[in-house]
């Protein structure tokens, strides 16, 4: 354990975490540090040259086309796959160290029939925490609420979670997120199938995410331009990092997209337009 | 014959007490288990596991002979657990599909079962026990084993209650918690096995799988949370274990086929009738 005494953000978490295993943050390090990381699956390597520092707090979207890798990537940050080349530390120590990063499925991954309630759901994220053999206790109880009610889901808490739309499934496991006390917080698609209103929900919800540093795989350019600091475009490699309007180039689009892509920025902010023209599909 | 006399007339008989009083037990722990076998899509697995208990008996049957009842169970239970972990193990390895896997280990300890026990004389009539259970045939000791495995099974549950469930809806929550969910998830086929064994001389290996899932799926069908759906499968899974006895008594059927036939009833009539996943009722939407 590296220990900064004089960081008062490092000594905040001592007294937080009362847990087994997690390390205490380097303070000088930042949230996310990638060093020409590569992952595979079995011998097939899916992604390879990701490098980008990422500082605590900033707000990251992944994106790129279909098995670009942007789930692989998330998956290596939480700890939840091993990488196979480069480096990744996470607050300065190995990811599969921290117990701060929350993981958002994406909602095709989930089994919505399972007989849980949201304040079910909510509650697992404090699983770790309790322990085995404990029980949740009137104080968790009343965290798990007030994490339901930050995503405003307290009309749902009782819920059966397939009673649920897909916005405030979303709302949900943002809401597990925050019972967790992530401070990482990864999403994989989370808007994918959602409608207009519910898209807007969420985004409105993880701009208020103040303070957590947030990774959110997107399919949609103009959101990531958008509502994002923070940009990375994959496909099967990094491509670029930056912000929208520097990575975002015809250049970029093309290698990542093949030339079907053209962002147009528009007084409103960022227009995609796919180009019709361009039947080749993209892989 | 008035109800109660109905109702009283097996309990004059011992051998009848012992066997409703198993019959509960059976009912309620296999429902409470099977509750994770159907959350978790496992049923194959939970068949596999039942039917590789045989080579175990044989064994047993092979080594100390078919009238220590005790040691039989002591081989079986040592062979379910291999077995599971077994399969847990290969599972994971990934080599080949999860299912396959699972049906070579099936078929594959079934046969050795087979095998060893057509070496010995008259097999038929230990192969029909272990097939399709004995419930009439459970001693007081017998008893004691059931309560003493399924008590601890049901421990197991309760400690770790929160953990299975976890492990059973989101596996990737339980990565980034850094909990140790392949031990949990081992844990449940152990928990599965364990009450293989127990529940052998009631229902036989042949209808285990109905009684693993039946009452389980019933309550699926009836509740929203995991907690009460345990509690409704439980009961359920009594009321099959006691009324199937009583059919089994006075229409002179088999007793394990009558409790299993109870379970898959309740199942249809839930199915048909229930207020929000029955075949009657349209959900909202999807």
């Amino acid at each position: 354990m590296t220990r900064k005494d004089e960081a008062p953000v490092a000594t905040r978490k001592i007294v937080k975490r009362r847990t087994r295993a997690s390390v205490v943050h380097d303070a000088n390090a930042p949230a996310i540090a990638a060093r020409d990381l590569a992952a595979a699956y079995g011998d097939r390597i899916v992604l390879r040259e990701v490098t980008f520092d990422l500082s605590a707090g900033a707000h990251l979207a992944v994106v790129g086309p279909n098995g670009a890798g942007k789930s692989t990537l998330l998956k290596v940050i939480g700890g939840l796959l091993p990488w196979v080349g480069g480096t990744i530390r996470v607050h300065g120590h190995a990811p599969r160290d921290h117990l701060c990063i929350a993981y958002v499925p994406q909602r095709s991954d989930v089994d919505w029939r399972f007989p849980v309630t949201v304040t079910d759901v909510v509650l697992m994220g404090l699983t770790g925490r309790l322990g085995p053999l404990r029980r949740a206790s009137e104080r968790d109880r009343r965290l798990v609420a007030g994490a339901i009610e930050r995503v405003g889901l307290e009309d749902r808490a009782h819920r059966q979670i397939g009673e649920l739309s897909g916005g405030e499934q979303q709302r949900m496991f943002i809401a597990r997120a925050i019972a967790q006390e992530a401070e990482i917080v990864l999403m994989d698609e989370p808007l994918a199938g959602l409608d207009v209103p519910s898209e807007a929900d969420v985004l409105a919800l993880l701009d208020r995410l103040g303070g957590t540093t947030l990774l959110v795989a997107l399919h949609d350019l103009g959101v990531a331009a958008a509502r994002f600091h923070r940009v990375l475009l994959l496909r099967e490699r990094m491509i670029g990092f930056g912000t929208p309007d520097d990575v975002f180039r015809p250049e970029a689009l093309e290698a990542a997209y093949g030339g079907c892509v053209r962002m147009v920025r528009t007084a409103d902010g960022a227009l995609v337009v796919h180009d019709s023209a361009c039947s080749r599909e993209v892989p | 014959m008035s109800a109660f006399e109905w109702l009283v007339a097996p309990l004059r008989y011992p051998f009848m007490i012992r066997a409703l009083v198993a019959s509960a037990l059976v009912g309620g722990l296999c429902s409470i288990v099977g509750t994770f076998v159907v959350l978790r899509s496992m049923a194959f697995l939970g068949d596999a596991i039942a039917h590789s208990v045989l080579p175990g008996i044989a064994t047993g049957v092979l080594v100390a002979g078919r009238g220590d009842r005790r040691s039989l169970f002591w081989w079986a239970l040592g062979t379910s657990i291999l077995v599971a972990l077994g399969i847990g193990w290969v599972s994971e390895r990934g080599r080949i599909k999860e299912d396959t896997a699972i049906g070579i280990v099936f078929a594959g300890m079934f046969a050795l079962g087979i095998a060893l026990l057509s070496t010995v004389r008259g097999f038929a009539v230990d192969l029909v026990h272990v097939l399709f259970g004995d419930v009439l045939g459970v001693s007081v000791g017998d008893l004691a084993l059931i309560a003493a495995f399924g008590g601890a099974v049901l421990l197991l549950v309760v400690l770790f209650y929160k953990e299975l469930v976890l492990v059973s809806f989101d596996p990737t929550l339980g990565a980034t918690l850094r909990l140790p969910v392949a031990v949990y998830r081992r844990l449940l086929l152990v928990l599965v096995a364990i009450t293989v064994v127990v529940s052998l001389q009631v229902v036989g290996l042949a209808l285990m799988l109905a009684m693993l899932v039946a009452p389980a799926t019933t309550a699926y069908l009836l509740t929203r949370r995991v907690r009460s759906m345990m509690a409704v499968g439980a009961l359920i899974g009594v009321a099959s274990g006691l009324i199937g006895l009583y059919l089994s008594f006075y229409f002179a059927v088999a007793s394990g086929a009558a409790i299993v036939l109870v379970a898959i009833a309740a199942f249809l009539l839930a199915l048909l009738l229930t207020p929000r996943r029955g075949l009657l009722h349209r959900p909202a939407r999807r």
